[in-house]
């Protein structure tokens, strides 16, 4: 408690998306101590600062390739990424699809906020297009990318998205994504009143969260709607959940051969 | 020592024979001309001692992976050349910042830019010390031959431990690629040195306090027990971040004095023919070699000419070159570059003597000849 007040904007959705974390991590009974929480630059990945458990705050866009090293030389702890929209799909893209392909055992939790916060409102990587940001002043014309497509086209085994407003949920796919053995991305739609709102004009922090709650429509109901119906809307749930071969335990199968020629 | 432990290999194959004597148990790196038999080697040779290797997608990847596994508590390396090594420098800061141990290769190689990959340059020597932004000191290590590239790979990682920082092994494509009988020693003969660890009973550690007369604290792994926190933002003895002025300054002080309160202990030199010395050679790295037989044919013309030659390049050997200076009418500074060390040279020697420098940006060797040449216009 002594690390409060937190830096965060007031009407932020960050705080609601690192308490899916911590309440995820304390319904599964980890052990504290062999927890390590991982994140890079970044409003998001401020994070780390206010949890109680191993915490490496890293540089911008690298936060899987240092939670790479953590976790193969240390497997029996459980890795999370905390990342944001620019720091996982912009500087940090190229870590991202790679950590997905090798289905390392980490997970990865990307707090979108469809804007570079930290920095005052430039557009990102998830800033739909046509809208505005500080850099993109006469509107976006960058197409956004749909973080959780791009993490199970390269090969991570678990998908979600969830979002602020869905904030039980969120916790059950946090806690899914730990189980899984293997690469697990879930992007957790935040809340930014302060530079993505304000710019665009969304109203409060509250509306944005209505907004949330009547446009996210989860994909086991989306199966039953038509396009008309899907229009303007934006999928929640969980989006892939398969079993390959994990990254750490076939590393381990090598040392292993060598154990047992000595 | 047994007989048949000679075997002829290439300084990067001593360079990785030499970091797992040291205790290396992971490396993170990427393919790039001329270290990559390094990550070979090392891809080879890791998992049979129960070590970790990772090609990582990138080169900041491969730096970014090897922090992260100093921080569970092995020693990590990462290796690279020019282009890359200027791609780490980023993480090389981070390091410096958060206080982990692990050493970095730079094979160096022509340049700038894509340069002339295959051939031999030491142009990465003001990189190695300026490369990254903001303000911390370095140490890099530069050997001549290939067993001292096996004893200088375990001393850099001797040095990160025991200064928890990142230490820089300059190597050079000379060096890197050349073949050479050497000895290795028993693991038994080696000195090895292993980071402080806080006792398993300490409930009060904090990760960044250090104790009255020390320069770092012990560093407990992640994993082991003590949850605390990293980051490279300036931070306070708990290792949170803060934007105090205080702190700011006794953070960045404390790094820089951990290194230059205890250049004695980090600065090696080799010094050949001093004793009646009228111009000294100073060269380095895979040149130092050229220098050494230009100063031996010198001799035996009867010139009096001496060698100095900095190991360690980073903290720079001023009070030994200082001395020097003020006992010889000249000194000449051969290296694979336009000038770089020899500025330092020239900062330190504050005109007390004349200083020469033979540089060469062609991607081809200084020959002992061009030195001696020089060694016989200037005295």
């Amino acid at each position: 408690m002594d690390k409060l007040p937190h830096i965060w904007c007031p009407g932020c959705g960050h705080g609601i998306l690192m308490r899916a974390i911590a309440k995820a991590i304390e319904n599964l009974g980890l052990d504290k101590d062999k927890v390590c929480i991982v994140s890079g630059i970044g409003c998001s990945s401020r994070a780390p600062g206010y949890m109680d458990f191993n915490t490496l705050h890293t540089t911008h866009g690298r936060a899987l390739a240092f939670a790479t090293g953590v976790k193969l030389a240390r497997p029996e702890l459980e890795v999370i990424v905390i990342t944001g929209d620019g720091d996982a799909a912009a500087i940090g893209g190229n870590h991202l699809i790679h950590a997905a392909r090798r289905n390392i055992n980490i997970t990865t939790i990307v707090f979108n906020n469809n804007i570079y916060g930290m920095t005052g409102g430039q557009y990102s990587p998830t800033t739909p297009t046509g809208d505005l940001g500080t850099t993109a002043p006469y509107g976006n014309i960058d197409r956004p990318f749909d973080i959780p497509k791009l993490a199970a086209s390269a090969g991570a085994t678990y998908v979600a998205r969830g979002t602020a407003y869905h904030a039980n949920q969120l916790v059950k796919l946090v806690e899914k994504g730990i189980q899984n053995k293997g690469f697990s991305l879930i992007e957790g739609v935040s809340v930014c009143p302060t530079y993505y709102g304000r710019k665009n004009k969304k109203g409060t922090a509250v509306d944005i969260m209505k907004w949330q709650r009547d446009h996210a429509v989860d994909i086991k109901v989306a199966e039953k709607l038509s396009s008309e119906q899907l229009e303007g809307k934006f999928l929640i749930g969980e989006f892939k959940n398969t079993t390959e071969p994990e990254y750490t335990e076939e590393y381990q199968k090598i040392i292993d051969r060598f154990i047992k020629e000595r | 020592m047994k007989k048949n432990n000679i075997k002829l290999m290439q300084g990067n194959e001593a360079c990785v024979e030499g970091a797992i004597a040291a205790g290396m148990r992971f490396y993170g790196g990427y393919p790039i001309t001329p270290s990559t038999e390094i990550a070979e080697g090392s891809a080879q040779k890791l998992p049979r001692v129960g070590g970790k290797f990772i090609q990582m997608e990138d080169e900041i990847g491969g730096i970014a992976a090897t922090i992260g596994a100093a921080l569970t508590g092995v020693k990590a390396m990462t290796a690279t050349s020019g282009p890359g090594f200027s791609l780490k420098q980023e993480n090389i800061g981070y390091a410096a910042m958060a206080e982990i141990p692990c050493v970095i290769v730079n094979v160096q190689r022509h340049g700038p830019s894509t340069g002339l990959p295959t051939s031999p340059s030491q142009g990465d020597v003001m990189q190695a010390k300026w490369g990254t932004h903001g303000d911390h000191p370095v140490i890099a290590l530069s050997p001549s031959s290939v067993k001292e590239t096996f004893d200088l790979t375990i001393r850099c990682f001797n040095l990160a431990e025991k200064y928890r920082t990142p230490v820089i092994l300059l190597l050079d494509e000379i060096v890197g690629h050349m073949r050479e009988g050497i000895a290795i020693p028993d693991t038994s003969e080696l000195e090895i040195i292993d980071r402080k660890k806080p006792s398993q009973d300490d409930k009060d550690y904090l990760a960044y306090k250090v104790e009255e007369g020390e320069y770092v604290a012990p560093m407990a792994g992640f994993g082991d027990g003590f949850r605390y926190h990293v980051t490279g933002l300036v931070h306070d003895e708990s290792g949170f971040p803060t934007n105090s002025n205080a702190v700011a300054d006794k953070l960045c002080t404390r790094l820089m004095k951990k290194i230059e309160d205890n250049i004695d202990d980090i600065v090696t030199y080799e010094e050949l023919y001093m004793e009646d010395a009228e111009v000294v050679v100073l060269s380095y790295g895979g040149t130092a070699r050229s220098a050494k037989s230009a100063v031996k044919k010198a001799r035996e013309k009867g010139l009096k000419v001496g060698m100095f030659r900095p190991i360690t390049i980073w903290p720079f050997p001023e009070k030994q070159i200082k001395e020097i200076a003020d006992k010889v009418k000249g000194i000449i500074v051969a290296e694979l570059n336009y000038g770089q060390l020899v500025l330092e040279v020239e900062r330190v020697v504050k005109g007390s003597s004349d200083i020469f420098h033979i540089g060469k940006v062609d991607g081809d060797i200084i020959t002992p000849d061009e030195i001696l040449s020089k060694i016989e216009e200037v005295i």
